[in-house]
């Protein structure tokens, strides 16, 4: 029989494609979008009982993000985040409680290699690049502000 | 004694003498349960972490492939051993406990087969008399390694494979010294190939044309045919991948997806393991050889299959750097004296 692969990369390319089976785009979307947003609304909430307890609306935030920290990581911790992520996806890994958990779960995972080494060494492994870029662009565009604010 | 391009012809017919398995709590959930030796009840194995776990795990294996074939280690050879991590730690921690020569072997998941393969050279150039091939994966440690942490909360492809929990241990002896009529008798070295798949979730397409090449190279250089086999039994292509390997033989007007098995695809149970498109792993093949298709070869259920373990030679640093995934296949014919 034939023992060359009478394939071209491209062609073998199309062949994957054809006979790959696609992930459900659409629940996923809509799975993302009704998790994300039920986050957001327990967010709100939280908001809300808080300046209902004379907290002020800048401090009310503060304290929001703290709370729903605390959530994502407690959840990470207790191995239920990451179940709710294979469920929801993008739904729960972009609210600050994803962050939470892209921290929370490498620090769990590398406690085996010490706390120097390990923790610390490899807990923004994930959320590094969130940070860098995040920290990054905040500054650029902070600085095109002041420009725009200067030249006007 | 080499015959045609790439195949050796085993006049001496090492006989695969007794096998040893030890499987994870997931594989214990899976149809093929009842025919492993040995199972751990957690993932930690009463270890402080997942490659100790696994360390401990290959040596338990060992140890019970020993006591299986009645022998100590002072009659054992040379042992080969691979695995998936990083400078091949669970095997050589597993080893240093024995008195026995090692040698460690990469191959990603097709590490068993290049072990059985090395280990039937040695002895049809009879230097050694008996000698034991072994592997294992981690799921813990492999995702740890090649993906995302445990904890983090991720969607998976449905291409994505899960990487077996599992040892397998074979020992291939001389059959001079011990024979149960279950030999090697042709081994085929797979070359490396490229289709220039760089999906690292999809990792069965970019073995699958390595599998074709192997099989199609046996079968020319034996001048046998897919019929001589009562199995084709690939390592770990995955449902997606078996797929792949089917289209391609189709083009060459062959039909082997009634001759083919897949050791990722038996060892779960697709439906309800959520485990997308198979297993995966060093321990796979190994352990799903180990138990199940040893058993059938013994019971001689089965009477002669042609073994082919894959494996996906990236790293997540070459992925990283966009690299290719190039994809390899060992081959091992495997007949029973009848």
């Amino acid at each position: 029989m034939n023992t060359n692969l009478n394939i071209s990369n491209s062609e073998y390319d199309n062949l994957i494609s054809q006979k790959a089976q696609k992930s459900p785009i659409l629940k996923n979307i809509l799975l993302a979008f009704l998790v994300g947003g039920l986050i957001c609304v327990l967010g709100q909430f939280i908001n809300n009982k808080l300046m209902g307890f004379g907290i002020d609306k800048e401090s009310a935030s503060a304290f929001t993000s703290i709370i729903l920290i605390f959530i994502g990581a407690f959840l990470t911790s207790v191995n239920l985040y990451s179940r709710i992520g294979k469920f929801a996806g993008a739904g729960s890994t972009i609210p600050i409680t994803g962050f939470s958990n892209s921290v929370v779960a490498p620090a769990i995972e590398f406690k085996s290699e010490g706390y120097v080494l390990g923790i610390g060494a490899n807990m923004f492994k994930i959320a590094g690049p969130v940070l860098v870029y995040g920290i990054t662009s905040t500054v650029i565009l902070g600085f095109v502000y002041y420009l725009f604010h200067f030249v006007f | 004694m080499k015959i045609g391009k790439q195949t050796i012809k085993l006049e001496s017919k090492p006989c695969i003498y007794s096998t040893s398995s030890i499987v994870g709590p997931k594989e214990m959930q899976g149809p093929l349960a009842q025919y492993f030796d040995l199972h751990i009840k957690d993932v930690y194995f009463e270890e402080k972490s997942f490659e100790k776990a696994e360390s401990k795990m290959l040596e338990t294996c060992i140890n019970n492939l020993l006591i299986k074939s009645g022998i100590t280690q002072n009659d054992v050879d040379i042992i080969f051993s691979g695995d998936l991590l990083n400078q091949c730690i669970s095997s050589g921690f597993a080893i240093r406990n024995f008195d026995v020569p090692f040698l460690g072997l990469y191959g990603a998941c097709s590490t068993f087969c290049e072990g059985l393969l090395l280990s039937s050279i040695v002895i049809e150039a009879n230097v050694a008399k008996q000698v034991i091939a072994s592997a294992s994966s981690h799921f813990c440690s492999a995702e740890r390694q090649f993906r995302m942490p445990l904890e983090h909360g991720n969607q998976k492809s449905p291409l994505a494979q899960s990487t077996v929990t599992g040892s397998g241990a074979a020992l291939i002896t001389n059959r001079e010294v011990a024979d149960n009529g279950i030999h090697i008798t042709y081994v085929t070295p797979g070359k490396i190939i490229d289709l220039g798949v760089t999906d690292m979730s999809n990792m069965g397409a970019a073995m699958a044309p390595a599998v074709f090449s192997t099989i199609s190279n046996h079968l020319t250089d034996t001048g046998r045919t897919i019929d001589y086999y009562d199995y084709i039994i690939t390592g770990d292509l995955g449902i997606h991948g078996s797929d792949m390997l089917y289209e391609l033989f189709k083009k060459e007007g062959i039909d082997i997806s009634k001759k083919h098995k897949d050791c990722g695809v038996l060892i779960y149970d697709e439906e309800n393991q959520d485990v997308n498109s198979g297993g995966s792993g060093c321990g796979c093949v190994a352990s799903v050889f180990s138990s199940y298709i040893f058993n059938e070869l013994k019971a001689k259920n089965i009477n002669k299959i042609l073994l082919i373990a894959t494996g996906a030679l990236m790293s997540p640093v070459s992925s990283s750097q966009g690299e290719s995934i190039p994809g390899i296949a060992h081959a091992i014919a495997i007949e029973n004296e009848v």
